[in-house]
């Protein structure tokens, strides 16, 4: 698999159901993009529900100022659930990246011949490997880092210690060099 | 590992940008009720203000929160609150009596969709007409919009110094998009914002510590009276009844106008001062497109693109909405080709911009939308191209 290169504007959408933890997904990456001196937007949709319910968190990453901050067209799309799948897939750029959980998520082409797939067994690897079902945004953010180099190592781990408390931070690291990884096997079996 | 390249940087919410001006512009009691989108705020003061020695009261409702400021203001607080369209209706009738009182107040409104519950988690600009006249009868008001996290950090510390220069009720008017968008944040090589306190209006000699009597209501020529806070050696009265100078019931026909006058001439006379409008390329562009909150920043890409496509079109961003800016809206854009006005709500401040265009002969389009989204830039394109063309204005010609 190609990694994606830097361009001129990222756009990235995060997908899953409301408790997954895809906001603070999508927070983690465009904080990560800060340190790395881009500019980055982070904006979400969500019903009035806290749990369940639809969940999806863009950031939009660039060089120069952003203007309109919404995502409209994803180079990479993460999706945690098949309603996420069914709702955004058709939306994702020529040539981009769809990460789907490969438990979860039956893709059925919608998003595309150009589009590269990348399934992997994020919240299966989160609950059984670590013991910590909560962890797999975190993973499934190393999969997408892993997979597109889009932030820095360093940038995302100033960003995963701003955002959990000392006693969850072990954990949280574990599971984004499990994503990493999980990445980096993927490419290298795709490069084959 | 690679080293960091920004250091000072930080993600910051809408929200948060607006709790953290607050804590900077010296407010020191917040008396709300949570209500989505603006929770944030109330949830990042419950936090930070009993580290600081500073009152966070949650209320049992929205009625009983602005009572709650207001005697707060009373007595010398800088108070605030932060809520959204509902919970902003509930407080509708005491944003009178403060207004009427002359009550420096902050209420950040997030602005969601409605009417009523509506989407509780979506945008609307909607709110425009209630903040200027959801209360009754004749009064002025301060109403800012912030069109990015930064902005709301500086623009919530501007709306407690006119508070306290205007003696008002300010309303910071954010939409949910801003509310809750999340961007960059680093204003660690800004100046220092200056920071206004009742106290600096206070003359002194005008108190009875002075030697003369202290009129809370006093006809002063800049129409707005020093406020001395209560339990700080003046005795005196308020009151939501139409008052004298010395703050009791007046029916006195010429007394009651005067009175009037001079609570809508404080602000309305200052538009100058108060209102601030944003320019880029407004000079020698064909077409200025009007907007304000998180709709100027899709006004902005739009502009870019049709720029990089040859049009001559500029920005005209509205930083404040109430008073509104016409004169400067009409200096502005009484040149103009075509002025198109974008706003997510069915154009209540259309109606404002279009007023102040009268006479001018410019073509005058406005763009609405209400589906819970935030416009996007392709309609704004598509409008302009499109009344450009209706109005004949070639691509690239020159004037």
């Amino acid at each position: 698999m190609k990694r994606l290169v830097m361009k001129m504007k990222y756009e990235v959408r995060f997908s899953g159901t409301g408790g997954q933890g895809i906001i603070r997904c999508a927070v983690l990456l465009a904080e990560a993009a800060l340190y790395d001196g881009y500019f980055a937007a982070q904006s979400q949709v969500y019903g009035p529900e806290s749990r369940g319910g639809s969940s999806q968190g863009e950031v939009v990453i660039k060089d120069t100022p952003i203007y309109y901050p919404k995502v409209t067209v994803p180079d990479v799309l993460l999706c945690l659930s098949q309603e996420a799948y069914n709702k955004y897939a058709g939306d994702i750029a020529e040539g981009g990246l769809l990460i789907c959980d490969s438990d979860f998520v039956q893709p059925d082409g919608r998003e595309g011949d150009t589009v590269q797939l990348c399934r992997l067994p994020m919240l299966e690897t989160a609950r059984d490997k670590l013991q910590n079902e909560l962890s797999a945004n975190v993973l499934a953010l190393g999969v997408l880092v892993g997979l597109t180099n889009v932030v820095s190592e360093a940038a995302v781990h100033r960003a995963l210690a701003n955002n959990f408390k000392a006693k969850i931070l072990p954990l949280n690291l574990t599971a984004y060099q499990e994503g990493f990884q999980m990445a980096q096997s993927q490419a290298a079996a795709l490069n084959k | 590992m690679t080293e960091i390249k920004n250091k000072h940087v930080q993600l910051m919410q809408g929200n948060e940008a607006c709790a953290l001006g607050a804590i900077k512009a010296g407010a020191s009691f917040f008396g709300g009720y949570p209500i989505t989108p603006s929770t944030e705020i109330a949830e990042y003061i419950a936090r930070e203000f009993p580290k600081l020695g500073r009152y966070f009261m949650q209320m049992e409702d929205e009625i009983a929160s602005i009572g709650a400021m207001i005697g707060a203001s009373m007595v010398g607080h800088k108070a605030f609150t932060a809520t959204s369209g509902p919970g902003f209706s509930l407080m509708q009738e005491l944003i009178g009596y403060a207004a009427v009182a002359e009550i420096p107040l902050v209420i950040i409104d997030v602005m969601r969709f409605g009417p009523s519950t509506g989407l509780p988690t979506m945008p609307q600009s909607g709110d425009i007409m209630q903040a200027r006249w959801g209360t009754h009868g004749d009064h002025s008001i301060i109403a800012l919009s912030p069109s990015s996290v930064q902005e709301a950090y500086y623009t919530t510390i501007r709306a407690f110094n006119l508070a306290e220069q205007y003696r008002t009720p300010v309303v910071v008017l954010l939409d949910e998009k801003i509310g809750h968008l999340r961007e960059g944040f680093d204003i660690s090589q800004d100046l220092e914002p200056e920071i206004i306190n009742r106290a600096d209006f206070v003359d002194k000699a005008a108190t009875s510590a002075g030697g003369g009597k202290y009129l809370p209501f006093a006809n002063t020529p800049s129409g707005v009276p020093p406020f001395v806070p209560l339990g700080q050696g003046e005795r005196y009265h308020f009151t939501g009844l139409t008052h004298n100078q010395a703050g009791f019931y007046t029916a006195d026909a010429e007394q009651v106008a005067t009175f009037m006058h001079r609570l809508c001439h404080k602000i309305e006379d200052h538009v100058n001062e108060i209102a601030e409008v944003e320019q880029l390329d407004c000079a020698g562009a064909d077409c200025v497109i009007i907007a304000y909150g998180a709709v100027a920043r899709s006004a902005q890409e739009a502009m870019v693109e049709l720029q990089s496509q040859g049009y001559k079109v500029g920005l005209l961003r509205l930083k404040t909405i109430w008073p509104f800016p016409a004169e400067q809206i009409r200096e502005i854009c009484a040149d103009k080709k075509l002025v198109v006005m974008p706003e997510m709500n069915m154009g209540q401040l259309a109606v404002e911009a279009k007023a102040a265009l009268i006479g001018s002969g410019v073509p005058f389009h406005s763009i609405t939308q209400v589906n819970g989204r935030l416009i996007a830039p392709a309609p704004i394109m598509q409008a302009v191209i499109e009344q450009m063309a209706e109005h004949s204005v070639k691509q690239g010609g020159g004037r």
